[in-house]
């Protein structure tokens, strides 16, 4: 009987990590599908970020209740994820409680504050439920969240309950055996723990044989659930357990205020002044187009499709956006969903084709709209709120001067701008004499 | 009162402290120009080595570039250093925080390189240094007054305090509105939302913010920037206060408050 569960567990083990791995790889590929850019200066403040947006979540203490909870989730979900290493060594050796023995008293004191943790996590997971579906808190009934993501919000949260309460069940019908003194369980001793001998009643007049049936299902489901959620990330929001890491270490250590620069075409206006300087011939030849901005998600920085993989999907972003909060049809939120799922089609035609075929469909128009970018006042609220260091203005922007400079694509009142300040220096039509005329208004 | 022009200063040869980079909405902008010249009466009046480029300034190119026009900014961008840099320009003050974030944060990579302060620091040092003194029970004293951060100071760059200093200064009931600071709301214009309508929505941005301030009851809105100055001003009539709420620049208020 345990040889077989020894195999079946190796089975799901090696079945899990290399799905989840294959699934890895993909997405890196999919990122690196964006163009090149350096992001390993200062890696001093790199580690600062990881440690504090991260590992901190600092960006979420500006609602601090909030964050409490979502720090017991998530300080939960990894302290008792250690856990599942004891898990993982009963599973391969065949035995029970491996930790228990060696570490004595600590290790009562540890299941015990897993147990208090758990409790957090299903606990705040409740609530997290409450407020998606009950509350109805504006940024979770937007209709960026329509179908799939709102589901998937959901599934995660039930799931988290799910694990929490198989793992309460199984401590309380593990400690039930070792009292009765039923087979391999009375090798050890632990006594009751905190949260699982509230339990404990509702098992106790169950005899031996169902109450280890319950303890071994739990601890299948519980191990089992863990392997299936690690595989479920990569089609998730949730891939931010891991994804906001990566994305803290690489957030953007400009001031928010600084725009991306474009040395392709400072270039170019340095020849249009100085023809001198401009390459001729041959040379002139070999310099390669690049695209002017961003139609799709080729043209995007792979940090801006890390972004798009790290979206948790929370909608803090568009909360804060003025354009979002007064009708217009930009969210921010939905730009990073458009990115991602633009993306991950772009994947699927790779994975079928060997290499991306052109589908006649782009980021731009197919996903997002002119409206949605024109409604963009540049304030940077959304990559202020973003706990993850994402910046969906990065993206807009980028998508603008595609539009303006491959397409000539502008609202007129915007061409009048730009040749006012072509041919008058300033944003409107006004005699460049008259810049100063200001100050012999002050002369009197 | 004399606003002497880098040209009249390289004339005599002079060298001023610091450029006063005046923007194109507060040369053009008949509003904004009252806060140009309220700013040239401090900087006068603390006897500041001062000068402005005049006719030789234009714009930064900031509208364009948000806009997507990289090329058009380039271009701004390409004449403004070579005429900064010709000064041999070391130090610049702005009262726009457009213009102070692109000159500060964009310029360099082009090769201009300067020190770039936004005016509501600058006021900040001169009153901490003593140099700009309040009259006795001045304008603002005890009036009830709520602070609107413009984006491109306070998230883009983190000027979030000198403003409420100089405020302070003034010896005012400083209210803050619920969104403010890091979490403030934009007034609409920026992104060259300013030189177009705006796209279709529920409401407008400028009005949403703007009832936000009314709703504290304040004397005066404060400002910061030229154009948030526009966006709350047409929001206040909108609502019909413009009798009530002053909405003024930090430099107005300092130079009606001075000795």
């Amino acid at each position: 009987m345990h040889l077989i569960q020894e195999v079946a567990f190796i089975i799901l083990a090696v079945v899990a990590i290399w799905l989840f791995s294959k699934k890895v790889k993909e997405i890196r590929r999919n990122i690196l599908l964006g163009r090149d850019e350096a992001f390993n200066d200062h890696p001093d403040k790199r580690w600062r970020n990881l440690l504090l947006l991260a590992f901190g979540q600092k960006k979420m203490f500006r609602n601090p209740l909030v964050a409490v909870m979502h720090f017991v989730v998530y300080a939960g979900f990894i302290i008792i994820n250690a856990e599942v290493l004891e898990i993982v060594l009963d599973g391969l050796l065949g035995k029970h409680r491996l930790f228990a023995e060696p570490l004595g008293g600590l290790y009562i004191f540890l299941i015990n504050a897993f147990e208090v943790l758990a409790f957090g996590v299903l606990s705040a997971c409740a609530i997290f439920l409450v407020r998606r579906n009950i509350l109805k808190l504006r940024r979770f009934i937007s209709k960026d969240l329509n179908g799939w993501p709102r589901s998937d919000a959901n599934y995660i949260l039930i799931t988290e309950i799910v694990l929490m309460t198989l793992f309460l069940t199984m401590n309380a019908a593990d400690t039930l055996l070792q009292q009765r003194g039923y087979s391999h369980y009375a090798e050890v001793n632990t006594g009751n723990f905190a949260i699982s001998s509230f339990i404990q009643p509702l098992l106790s007049g169950l005899n031996s044989e169902s109450l280890e049936a319950i303890e071994r299902t739990c601890w299948w489901l519980h191990i089992a659930g863990i392997f299936a959620f690690l595989n479920y990330l990569p089609y998730s929001k949730h891939l931010h357990i891991l994804l906001a890491f990566p994305n803290a270490y690489y957030a953007r250590l400009e001031p928010e205020g600084k725009m991306k620069n474009m040395p392709e075409i400072q270039k170019e206006v340095l020849y249009a002044m100085q023809p001198e300087l401009a390459p001729t011939g041959e040379a002139a030849a070999q310099e390669e187009h690049k695209k002017f901005g961003a139609k799709d998600v080729f043209d995007l920085s792979w940090r801006n499709l890390l972004d798009a993989y790290s979206c948790t999907e929370c909608g803090r972003c568009s909360a804060a956006c003025p354009a979002n909060l007064t009708g217009k049809e930009l969210s921010p939120r939905k730009i990073m969903m458009n990115t991602r799922d633009r993306l991950e089609e772009v994947g699927k035609n790779i994975d079928k084709n060997g290499q991306f075929v052109d589908d006649n469909k782009a980021l731009l128009r197919d996903y997002i709209t002119e409206e949605e970018l024109r409604a963009c006042t540049s304030c940077n609220a959304c990559v202020e709120e973003c706990p993850v260091s994402i910046s969906p203005l990065e993206i807009i922007l980028q998508m603008r001067r595609y539009l303006v400079m491959e397409e000539s694509n502008a609202p007129q009142e915007w061409n009048s701008m730009f040749s006012n300040t072509e041919n008058n220096f300033a944003p409107w039509k006004f005699a460049p004499d008259e810049r100063d005329k200001w100050v012999d208004e002050m002369k009197g | 009162m004399q606003v002497p022009s880098m040209a009249e200063m390289m004339m005599n040869g002079e060298t001023p402290d610091i450029l006063f980079w005046v923007g194109c909405a507060g040369s053009f902008d008949q509003r904004a120009q009252k806060i140009t010249k309220a700013f040239a009466t401090i900087l006068n009046k603390v006897g500041l080595k001062y000068a402005i480029l005049g006719k030789e300034e234009a714009c930064t190119g900031d509208p364009a570039r948000r806009a997507g026009n990289e090329f058009l900014f380039q271009m701004m961008a390409y004449n403004n250093i070579q005429i900064l840099n010709g000064y041999g320009i070391k130090k610049i003050v702005t009262t726009c925080p457009h213009c102070f974030n692109i000159l500060k944060n964009e310029y360099p990579e082009l090769g201009g390189t300067y020190e770039v302060i936004h005016h509501t620091t600058l006021l900040q040092q001169l009153i901490n240094e003593g140099k700009i003194k309040m009259k006795e029970g001045g304008t603002f004293k005890g009036k009830r007054i709520t602070y609107h951060d413009s984006c491109y100071l306070g998230r883009a760059n983190g000027v979030y305090e000198a403003p409420r200093a100089v405020l302070e200064a003034l010896d005012v009931e400083l209210v803050e509105m619920k969104r403010c600071r890091s979490k403030g709301l934009c007034c609409g214009a920026g992104g060259a939302q300013m030189f177009k309508e705006e796209e279709k929505g529920t409401t407008r941005i400028n009005l949403e913010r703007t009832n936000e301030a009314l709703e504290l009851s304040p004397n005066v809105i404060a400002a910061a920037c030229p154009f948030c100055n526009t966006m709350v001003t047409d929001g206040v009539k909108n609502s019909e206060k413009e009798n009530e709420v002053a909405v003024l620049d930090i430099a107005e208020m300092i130079a009606a408050s001075m000795e």
